[in-house]
């Protein structure tokens, strides 16, 4: 057989289930104006056998800042180093202009064996909010700050927190042994671990319901097909290798569908899958362009996007089939949606005049809020509390991912060292 | 040559001729990847008569040999490996958000299908690409879309199914770095790659 252009691809990938500690680093881009005031003083390790290897209060502080809500005080204006509710003058706190203090203490029951203690003080009522006391081993202490976080935020503002989740994300470097890598992280950007490596693309990271598998679109044979992936385990199979496009799967709030994109009977088309019998479903049957499906979460409906009017829109189609039904009607090019968890808002790639911004558009009244000021912004996915937008910006040579509060008043970035990264989609919430 | 040219000419337009009026559709619609809306079974019947009217485009094939001596005496190798001339041009290029094929591209894709229509051995593989504008999920789906516009050429003048494979890479592997106007250009195409077995 001879070969004119030979593609010399190993076909070679690694599938892992875990390790590498590639950190991004969280940059506060937009302040927020009436964030509450609150001072996380560094937690007391001092009875500690040796050093603790994770600095809690910081992350904690990091974490309530990049809510946009509350705004945590720097670390130097701090007036004095309480660290249990006892020790605390309050009126130093209130002069400091502070509303929140949180203080607390790591002990050591064997070594690499703790307990977190910390109290949330309420400083004009001078009285403890909230006190919990939580094991910890070394390799989850960033975990538990996470959890921290998530306890100080719902006890504050009434809604459920969501540091405690994680994050999956495409990074693609340039002159790396594998070209793509699918990595998990926590909603910081640290403890990035990989799942794929890969010489060929890797695209359209979907969390399962339970947080435990990812489906993904992989081009290892040199053409995309979509698989799932058992996290913890590294096993995965071959959902959908048809002819053609095999693309944007996205899973069922119950867990047993998939929806995904065909174009083996012509022009690309919504489907469901049963991922347990394998029974293939097809939606839309138009000869356009018909993507990027997302479950309403009652599994009733998906939303997709649609150039059959004549340039790409949102539309909504009965998982029963049907007619479906036009969303978005403002500008020519609404893409990408991401529903919020109460399927109240669509987060969306909105573009105009050239320029692509990440966009929310409220079903109820039809309104369309522009939420960034970028130009290449992409892949909008909403925290499972339904309070940030995470999403992809290119800037220069590299993608960035960033979130932005649905306000759209608080945007932090969580800037990388190495490589360009995209397509970011925010994991469920741990179960209870 | 031009005699050439121009009985090729006639006798394309001849086989559309028949196949507009087999499937009551027209060119226009044919090689319009994004326009308007033409019914699943026109489309299919575009298909369909692709296959059918195989015998003719080898046919036209077989006129395709008298294009200079030089050329009738080649394999299909030495042919791909010319550097000059249609076969040798195997990117196709789009406009923003359009899998239409300008009436040049359709020219260089007719030359294409009838090679591959006269050499059984060849075969060809689309590869669809888009600008980093936009979502990535509907630019792979766009680049699928022009892939099989390119593909419907090709089956047109004879190709057989068998012999084509699409493949779309969306935005994932841009031909130019940048966020220029001349590198979105560059990226909204459909490379051919050839194979000869």
């Amino acid at each position: 057989m001879k070969q004119l252009i030979t593609y010399l691809l190993a076909g070679l990938l690694w599938v892992m289930p875990v390790l590498a500690n590639a950190a991004l680093t969280i940059e506060i881009t937009g302040g927020v104006e009436g964030a509450l005031p609150i001072a996380v003083v560094p937690f007391d390790t001092s009875r500690l056998s040796s050093k603790l290897p994770v600095d809690i209060a910081g992350i904690v502080a990091s974490d309530l800042n990049r809510s946009g809500v509350l705004k945590s005080m720097e670390r130097t204006r701090l007036p004095a180093n309480p660290h249990y509710s006892n020790q605390v003058q309050y009126a130093r706190w209130r002069t400091a202009g502070q509303d929140y203090l949180v203080v607390g203490r790591v002990l050591e029951k064997s070594p690499g064996l703790y307990n977190i203690e910390f109290q949330l003080l309420d400083v004009l009522k001078q009285k403890q909010l909230l006190g919990r006391s939580m094991p910890a081993k070394k390799r989850n202490l960033r975990s538990r700050a996470h959890q921290i976080s998530d306890f100080i935020y719902e006890q504050i503002t009434g809604t459920r927190g969501a540091f405690n989740t994680r994050i999956a994300f495409v990074r693609a470097q340039k002159d790396a042994a594998r070209k793509y890598v699918l990595q998990v992280a926590d909603t910081d950007g640290f403890n990035a671990q990989n799942v794929l490596e890969s010489d060929e693309p890797i695209m359209s990271p979907s969390w399962s319901p339970d947080g435990k598998s990812l489906a993904y679109v992989s081009f290892e044979n040199e053409r995309p097909e979509i698989f799932i992936q058992h996290l913890a385990t590294a096993r995965r199979s071959k959902v959908a290798g048809f002819r053609g496009l095999n693309s944007a799967p996205s899973w069922s709030p119950d867990g047993k569908f998939l929806a995904l994109v065909l174009s083996k009977d012509g022009s690309p088309d919504i489907y469901t899958l049963n991922t347990a019998t394998k029974r293939l479903k097809r939606l839309t049957t138009h000869r356009s362009i018909d993507t990027e499906p997302v479950w309403a979460s009652d599994g009733r409906t998906i939303i997709f996007t649609s150039d059959r009017a004549g340039s790409p829109q949102l539309y909504r189609i009965d998982v029963g089939g049907g007619k479906p039904k036009r969303v978005t009607f403002e500008g020519r090019y609404n893409t990408a949606a991401s529903l919020s968890p109460d399927g109240k808002f669509i987060a969306m790639v909105h573009g105009e005049r050239g320029q692509y911004k990440i966009a929310q558009y409220e079903r109820e009244t039809g309104n369309l809020t522009v939420l960034t000021d970028s130009s290449l912004d992409e892949s909008p996915s909403f925290s499972p509390n339904g309070k940030m937008v995470l999403y992809a910006s290119t800037r220069g040579n590299n993608g960035f991912l960033y979130a932005v509060s649905i306000d759209g008043r608080a945007k932090h970035k969580l800037s990388d060292q190495a490589g360009d990264i995209r397509e970011p989609v925010w994991g469920p919430f741990e179960s209870k | 040559m031009k005699l050439y040219n121009a009985m090729k000419t006639w006798m394309i337009a001849g086989l559309v001729a028949v196949v507009v009026t087999a499937c009551a559709t027209t060119q226009e619609e044919i090689i319009d990847g994004d326009g308007a809306p033409i019914d699943d079974q026109a489309q299919t019947g575009i298909v369909d008569d692709g296959s059918s009217g195989g015998a003719d485009a080898t046919g036209l094939d077989g006129a395709d040999g008298g294009d200079g001596m030089a050329i009738s005496d080649m394999d299909a190798i030495s042919r791909l490996q010319q550097t000059e001339g249609a076969l040798a041009n195997r990117t196709i290029y789009f406009e923003f958000d359009s899998a239409k094929l300008t009436s040049e591209s359709i020219q260089i894709l007719e030359t294409h299908g009838s090679f591959v229509a006269g050499n059984g051995e060849v075969s060809v593989r689309l590869e669809g690409h888009a600008d980093e504008r936009g979502s990535r999920e509907y630019n792979i789906a766009l680049g699928d879309r022009r892939a099989q516009s390119v593909r419907r050429v090709l089956l047109f003048q004879g190709a057989s199914a068998d012999q084509v494979e699409t493949v779309s890479y969306g935005e994932e592997e841009p031909a130019m770095q940048g966020h220029t106007e001349e590198a979105w250009a560059k990226n909204r195409r459909v490379e051919l790659i050839y194979t000869v077995n």
